[in-house]
């Protein structure tokens, strides 16, 4: 029997990608292991909002009405305490399997009654509010893990998050806010659903529904909105890319900008990072940094390139080393495999153009394809 | 009219027929209707959903204008007859059509700059593919290459845009059901723009957009500033020039390089080097105008030596990037002279310089 290891020892998965275009003996029993553990396993789909009062549970209901008048079996298995009126409204056409009041400590914990559900066993079943602790006793700490357990038993869910209550993001969720919701579901929940919707409504609406003195800032609205849009882009992206491979299509160049930096010891690296990392930041895109390895450099070669590639990790690039006996070569092939959309290469002062060969950059900028080649000017005489 | 502040803009963003962007804005429109506002239909194309048809009931309609072209007789929006009527609000459905020929105006979505001019607040629809600077990553992504299509600036002009978010699955099972369109045009849909990778790599874009609209917004507005809270970047200092010709690539170029410039908020320029090897005067004026369009400062120089000209122009406008596109390929023998771009290179180290390639499938 093969064993898999748990990560890839720590690596990300585009250093094991890179060398080799054809999937490993490993890597296809893992498809075929997932694809065999999707189908049984019930679909998951989940509405992601960027605030309360979205319009989540409302959203997931409906959908849920929808199925059941195209004949699906389904049922509630969770329902908010403080619902709006035009859900409320709703409920009254769904059966409902109501949670277990368990009390502990002198609250009271509403928990999915999973025996029930796994003996009437519908098609679907919705939960409302899916950032949960159960009390300490439950058949799983979190519901989103009751969740995971209902899917396994190959009921579909259909279910409703904010932004705050994902782990990941609470930590900017907090600077923006001030405030960290005390329950959380890992992203990677989030990400290994079949499909993710966002329920996305301009923060004004949502002023206008709050009131109180309660409102949340409308500039900080505004930058939730933002994040959840750029989460579930991340996630259709990957999503995208899975499918693309399933079916044998090379990505292509892509909705994400994708920057590389090719570092040399002599091009002014600094200025090619720093622009790299402002691009990025402005794209909402990646930024990766690669460097051929070359023997042989000069000690003083080897400091500043080695001072580059501290910049570059510095500001967050994905730093790649790459080998191969041509620069220019290597450098081609990495930007087609990474899906690049910019290229950023640097004058080095260096090049010399005899009537017969073509410099480094010419050669780069004849070859590509599917992406713009950036030149930067040679960093000032020291 | 001078005075009156213009009509707010509202555009439900989608990423493909079907995603119940006209199904939202419907049902908005109805509730408008309810707290009080004079709410009517300006246009609406109904395509046989029949639940989206009944989201009409109440509310009025502006007839349609009928124009006949070449034998045949086309309805568009009658704009006249809605600044007549002046409604506080009207439904515009599908910004990004373009009016028969013989309509007053071009594109709907200069009807509904009328409209807003005249202080009418609108609410319209529009897809992501329909996006000008999105063009080429749309035909890249689908192999589609969307003809109908709406400036950038008008959608940033917007007070809302709003993302209609619907899983691909969801989608296509709409289609498969349909809904969207009749059977056998669904099933054609399905093999062809339906597929389930270009609509994910559609709605991946509609999505990056949305928050890209977001950002600009909180950079521009006053009112979403807080003062002591988290400053707003300063307007970058880049300027960027796109050195445009007759070629075809032209088009790809200024798109690319607006869009560059959109996301730095850097300014934008275009430039064209008229010299004695000029062929095609006409693509140029229309790279020209194109360029106008998506509201780029454009120049025209007269000069020889065309390297040079660049290079000299980008110096005394302070340009921090000269967006260029490849020189054609050359025979062998002609290789050992400097193309254009190698020129412009080698006497412009002092600036960044972002040589655009062509897209390929």
């Amino acid at each position: 029997m093969l064993v898999l290891p748990a990560s890839n020892y720590g690596y990300p998965e585009y250093v094991a990608a890179r060398t080799d275009h054809r999937p490993s003996p490993e890597e296809l029993l893992r498809r075929v292991q997932d694809a065999e553990r999707r189908e049984r396993r019930g679909r998951l789909k989940v509405f992601l909002g960027y605030a309360s009062r979205v319009g989540k549970s409302y959203r997931m209901f409906d959908e849920g009405r929808r199925r059941k008048v195209r004949g699906q079996d389904v049922v509630v298995g969770l329902v908010q305490a403080a619902n709006e009126p035009d859900v409320q409204g709703m409920l009254s056409c769904f059966e409902i399997i109501p949670p277990l009041q368990e009390r502990h400590d002198g609250h009271t914990y509403e928990v999915i009654d999973l025996p029930t559900l796994f003996r009437r066993h519908p098609a679907v079943c919705l939960i409302d509010e899916l950032a949960y602790d159960n009390p300490p006793g439950s058949r799983n700490p979190q519901r989103w893990q009751d969740v995971e357990d209902l899917l396994d038993r190959g009921i579909a869910v259909i279910t409703a998050v904010n932004l705050q209550h994902i782990r990941e993001q609470q930590l900017d969720v907090e600077r923006l806010t001030g405030r960290r919701a005390a329950q959380s579901v890992p992203e990677a929940f989030l990400r290994e659903a079949d499909e993710i919707e966002v329920v996305d409504v301009p923060p004004e609406s949502l002023l206008d529904r709050t009131g109180g003195s309660n409102r949340p800032d409308s500039r900080v609205l505004a930058e939730l909105r933002e994040m959840a849009l750029l989460l579930a882009a991340d996630v259709v992206d990957r999503q995208l890319l899975e499918y693309l491979e399933q079916h044998g299509v090379t990505a292509k160049w892509g909705a994400q900008e994708r920057i590389l930096v090719c570092l040399t010891p002599r091009s002014n690296a600094a200025a090619m990072l720093r622009s790299g990392h402002r691009n990025a930041l402005r794209f909402h895109g990646a930024l990766l940094a690669a460097y051929v390895q070359q023997t042989g450099l000069r000690a003083e070669d080897q400091a500043r390139l080695d001072a580059h590639l501290a910049l570059a990790r510095e500001l967050g690039a994905e730093v790649h080393c790459l080998h191969g006996s041509d620069f220019v070569s290597s450098i081609l092939q990495f930007a087609r495999e990474q899906r690049i959309t910019q290229l950023f290469l640097g004058h080095t002062g260096q090049e010399h153009r005899f009537w017969f060969s073509r410099s480094p950059i010419d050669r780069v900028i004849e070859a590509a394809e599917n992406f713009d080649v950036r030149l930067f000017p040679r960093p000032e005489a020291p | 009219m001078s005075g009156a502040a213009k009509g707010k803009l509202k555009v439900y963003l989608g990423y493909a027929a079907g995603t119940g962007k006209t199904y939202r804005m419907l049902l908005e429109a109805q509730e408008i209707k309810r707290e009080g506002v004079d709410i009517v239909i300006g246009y609406f194309e109904p395509h046989g959903r029949k639940e989206t048809i009944a989201l009409t009931e109440g509310l009025e309609i502006i007839p349609r204008r009928t124009l006949t072209y070449n034998g045949a007789e086309f309805e568009e929006m009658d704009t006249d007859a809605v600044l007549r009527r002046h409604p506080q609000m009207a439904v515009v459905d599908e910004f990004a059509h373009t009016n028969v020929p013989g309509s007053p105006r071009l594109k709907r979505w200069q009807d509904v700059q009328v409209l807003l001019e005249a202080s009418i607040d609108v609410l319209t629809t529009v897809n992501i593919q329909h996006l000008e600077s999105l063009n080429d990553q749309v035909y890249d992504a689908t192999g589609v290459r969307v003809r109908e299509t709406v400036p950038d600036w008008v959608v940033d002009e917007a007070d809302e845009v709003v993302l209609i978010d619907l899983t691909t699955r969801a989608l296509r099972n709409r289609l498969e059901r349909g809904v969207v369109y009749a059977p056998e045009k669904a099933r054609r849909a399905m093999e062809h723009f339906f597929t389930e990778g270009n609509l994910s790599a559609l709605r991946e874009m509609a999505m990056r957009h949305a928050a890209h609209e977001v950002e600009e917004k909180l950079r521009t507005r006053p009112s979403l500033a807080v003062a002591g809270a988290v400053e707003s970047p300063p307007r970058s200092s880049e300027r960027i020039l796109i050195c445009l010709t007759g070629r075809p690539s032209s088009a790809v170029l200024i798109r690319r390089g607006k869009r560059v410039a959109d996301y730095l908020q850097a300014d934008c320029l275009a430039i064209h080097v008229a010299g004695p090897g000029d062929r095609d005067a006409g693509a140029v004026e229309r790279h020209l105008s194109f360029a106008r369009n998506l509201r780029i400062e454009t120049h025209v120089v007269n000069a020889d030596n065309v390297p040079r000209a660049i290079s000299d122009f980008a110096r005394s406008q302070r340009i921090t990037q000269i967006f260029m596109g490849r020189s054609l390929p050359r025979p062998v023998w002609k290789r050992f002279r400097e193309n254009v771009v190698q020129q412009v290179v080698r006497q412009t180290k002092d600036m960044q310089i972002t040589i655009v390639a062509e897209r390929r499938k």
